[in-house]
């Protein structure tokens, strides 16, 4: 299966630049058979280049890719594929009006006197996407699904392929606890079964569940590799970010929600949501100064919350209000009007505007406001840019650079940047520090914190609990599209938060949106 | 399609809810075509006093059997995110061609020439498409030109007719009633197994629905361009050269515009002009519909002569691509 040093895929001396970016510099990266090799670094580090690199999307300027031992140069993603390397790109990379059968065997449909066999295809799909936890009818369109499920459906098709290496890039980003479970259970199996795995991801604990050796990279080099055994988190994270952990300590999420002044007045009232199949009866204050953390399960309905509350999404009923004056046309261009932003989950889809550069996706909402009788500020915008390029340590060689150019990271940062700057009155964030790494995640968490400390209303919905506990004054937990619990002050807590997803009915009080505002 | 039953239970599993309202858009978008189909041809059988007769129907059939493969070709070429422009003079030149070739070397020439000569623009304008990456407008717009120049070329400047003997193998082959009606059915059969049941067919879903993921993918992008277009090309002329041999001659003057019905048929069945999603029978529909219109035009309107049928059909067309679109796009949010 490989030679005998086990080694399967190996990047010897790699180059490549962009224009006016050295995305790699001289990367060697070794991928042994049965490992799961974790591959790191900040936004912009080169990690998806790395990749790209492998599987023939780029070429690289120098430098050579050896599989088993043999040279090769692929040109293309399909000669990489039928090598033996299957991989799932950082963009899901599926198509959305296809359905979900059809994209999990594009290319390799069963076929049956030539003829692509429908039936048994929806039957096999079932069958394997079962195994993943994705119960769905695989004749419907795939963009019908949840983010996460079709994550699930990206991971199922990479992993169908007959690979020697399956290559990960950020596969967690979309996926909830659960999901994740599912897919570590199938790394495990992958690699038990001498599949070499190499894994990418910005979130730490992953790393060190699955992982047996990890790679650090640094603007676009290869600063360490080391057993996953024996470095520890602090010293993985210094070498990312090139600078003492203790520095970062500093800066991180510890003291995130204390301090601050919650004030008595609502600014975003929500009252009675009725979306059929998915929301019930949920209504939601949040005051000004305050983050509400948003707590749910996949499918209990929190995209969906703040997608109705912008109505992106068509509520049969409820109200929402702003500084108490009730919305009376529901769109998400009214909702922006009357002070309402909202950073949506799918980035991908009503995120960035690819042909534009890096300043006017970031103006882009706010131009209205930038501008004076029709003519944009230019120096208004300049200096709301480069301050937000700044503050978020967007990686970029200018503002001019088009943010397609840009790694998945720092074009989520742009994403942010984009809503922060529209100054809006209530702001939700859905995942708002997905796919950022972990420097630039603690001045995320830091800047929602300074907003709502200047009066902002936040609703904060993230998967990861940690962020969910320590960034909000209260958590409302949804399940199936109902508000089930609502934790304040000192009841925030991990244990409580816990409980209260899973749905155990031991802690019983304040089960309704509570007046306090401790 | 059987999980319409949506409770939140399955959103757990990975599914998100339309919401009715979307779902009616949806099938509007895709099925309106047929349905209003359907329901010109009813009321016009009611109220259209010789709508309604086998002979009527015959001649809408017959007439539109040959100009229904353009159509049939753009179905193919939209789905996967283009557009071809060249088809209506691809149709005349491959008239032109069968006719010529009749008079130079007989019917196997004159089934032959059209045939290349078809398949080798397609090649051409494909790969310019696929390979120098160039707009598909602009592609076909230039192989438009390009197959016009060649048709007056050939034709001494559209002076020279060449007329197809009536007795010959060629003559035959596109005549009457039920051959052109049944080699279209067989065609339009054909494609439908095609898109839907071949890898080929996946492959342009798949690359209209985001090429930058099909690549990925793995499909093999850039031949499957060049493959359509060849389909495309060689769709045209061979409806072209049938039609010659059904008008017993290589009319010059035919086909402009073709492209623009053939373009609206697809749209009205439901085919997104942005590629991904689309029909066979959709076109089917939006094939016959216009021409179910046109032919109740022609009766009611001839009076007033071909400019009022051309203004009611061009406000008819401009209608429902505007609403096909305004579907397509509340379906697609
Ligand atoms: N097609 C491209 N054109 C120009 N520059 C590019 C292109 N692709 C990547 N880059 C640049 O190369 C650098 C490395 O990007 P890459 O996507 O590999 O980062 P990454 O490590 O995957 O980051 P992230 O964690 O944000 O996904 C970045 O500075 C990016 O702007
Ligand atoms: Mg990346």
């Amino acid at each position: 299966m490989s030679d005998s040093s086990g080694v399967v895929l190996r990047l010897d001396g790699v180059s490549k630049s962009f224009p006016g970016v050295r995305a790699l510099r001289d990367v060697s990266l070794e991928l042994r058979a049965g490992e799961v090799h974790a591959l790191v670094g900040e936004n912009g580090a080169g990690k998806s280049t790395l990749i790209k690199i492998s599987t023939g999307v780029y070429t690289a300027d120098e430098g050579e890719v050896r599989l088993l031992d043999a040279p090769v140069s692929f040109t293309d993603p399909l000669q990489a594929q039928a090598a033996g390397i299957s991989t799932i790109y950082q963009e899901v990379n599926l198509i959305p009006l296809m359905s979900v059968a059809r994209n999990l065997y594009l290319g390799r449909e069963p076929r049956r006197f030539g003829l692509v066999d429908t039936a048994r295809m929806n039957r096999d799909a079932r069958a394997r996407l079962r195994e993943f936890g994705i119960d769905v009818n695989p004749a419907r369109p795939l963009r019908s699904l949840a983010l996460g499920a079709q994550q699930m459906v990206s991971i199922a098709r990479a992993v169908e392929i007959d690979a020697r290496v399956v290559i990960m890039d950020e596969p967690t980003s979309s996926l909830e606890k659960r999901e994740v479970e599912t897919l570590f259970t199938v790394i495990e199996r992958l690699a038990a079964s001498g599949i070499a795995i190499l894994y990418v991801s910005h979130r730490m604990e992953e790393l060190y569940r699955i992982c047996d050796r990890v790679t650090v990279m640094r603007d676009g080099q290869v600063v360490g590799s080391s057993a996953m055994a024996d470095i520890d988190r602090l010293q993985l994270v210094s070498m990312m970010l090139g600078r003492d952990a203790s520095d970062l300590r500093q800066h991180g999420s510890t003291a995130f929600a204390e301090g601050r002044d919650v004030e008595d007045d609502v600014v975003l009232r929500t009252q009675g949501l009725n979306v059929r199949h998915t929301l019930e009866d949920v209504s939601l204050d949040i005051r000004r100064g305050e983050v509400v953390g948003l707590g749910g399960l996949l499918g209990a309905g929190r995209s969906e919350t703040a997608r109705a509350i912008v109505g992106a999404l068509h509520a049969e009923s409820g109200e929402v209000a702003v500084n108490g004056k009730r919305l009376r046309r529901r769109s998400p261009a009214a909702a922006i009007r009357a002070g309402i932003a909202m950073l949506p989950e799918d980035r991908k889809l009503d995120g960035i505007v690819p042909g534009l550069s890096v300043r006017e996706n970031i103006v882009l909402a706010a131009l209205p406001r930038l501008s004076r009788m029709g003519l944009v500020q230019r120096s208004k915008q300049d200096e709301i840019v480069s301050f937000f390029i700044d503050r978020l340590q967007i990686k970029v060689s200018s503002p001019a650079q088009r943010v397609s150019d840009l790694s998945g990271g720092n074009q989520q940062k742009v994403l942010l940047a984009r809503w922060l700057c529209l100054h809006p009155k209530a702001l939700l964030l859905d995942e708002p520090t997905r796919g950022i790494d972990v420097g630039a995640k603690a001045e995320v968490q830091g800047l929602i914190e300074e907003l709502a400390r200047d009066g902002l209303a936040v609703l904060l919905i993230s998967s990861d609990l940690e962020e969910l506990i320590e960034g909000s004054d209260r958590i409302v937990v949804l399940r199936e599209g109902k508000v089930v619990d609502n934790l304040t002050g000192d009841a925030v807590t991990d244990d409580n938060l816990m409980r209260a997803l899973a749905a155990d009915p031991s802690r019983s009080d304040d089960a309704q949106p509570a007046k306090d505002s401790s | 399609m059987s999980s319409q039953t949506t409770a939140p239970a399955e959103d757990v599993a990975g599914g998100v809810t339309e919401t009715p309202r979307e779902r009616v858009f949806a099938l509007l978008q895709r099925q309106g075509g047929p349905v209003v189909l359907v329901l010109v041809v009813l009321l016009a059988s009611i109220f259209s006093s010789g709508f309604a007769s086998s002979g009527n129907f015959s001649t809408i059939l017959v007439g539109n059997a040959y100009i229904s493969l353009l159509a049939l070709a753009e179905t193919f070429v939209i789905i996967s995110g283009g557009i071809d422009l060249s088809v209506g003079s691809m149709f005349a030149l491959g008239g032109v061609l069968a006719a010529w070739g009749m008079n130079h070397g007989g019917s196997g020439v004159a089934v032959l020439l059209p045939i290349a000569v078809g398949l080798v623009v397609g090649v051409v304008q494909g790969s310019l498409i696929a390979y120098a990456r160039l707009a598909p407008f602009i592609v076909t717009l230039a192989g438009l030109l390009f197959a016009r120049g060649l048709l007056q070329a050939i034709s001494n400047e559209g002076s020279t007719t060449y007329l197809v003997p009536g007795h010959s193998v060629f003559a035959f082959l596109g005549d009457g009633t039920w051959r052109p009606i049944l080699t279209a059915v067989a065609l339009f059969a054909i494609a439908a197994v095609v898109l839907v049941r071949t890898r080929f067919g996946q492959a342009l879903f798949a690359i209209g629905g985001s090429e930058n993921a099909a690549l990925l993918m793995g499909v093999r992008v850039r031949r499957t361009k060049v493959f359509v277009y060849m389909l495309s090309g060689t769709l045209a002329a061979v409806a072209g050269m049938l039609n010659a041999s059904r008008l017993q001659s290589g009319v010059t003057n035919i086909g402009v515009g073709y492209e623009l019905t053939a373009i609206a048929a697809v749209v009205i069945g439901g085919t997104i002009l942005t590629g991904g999603s689309g029909s066979i029978y959709g076109t089917a529909a939006g094939v016959l519909l216009l021409a179910v219109i046109q032919n109740l035009i022609g009766v009611h309107l001839s009076q007033y002569g071909s400019s009022a049928s051309d203004l009611v059909n061009g406000a008819f067309l401009a209608v429902v691509v505007v609403l096909q679109s305004f579907l397509a796009r509340r379906r697609a949010l």
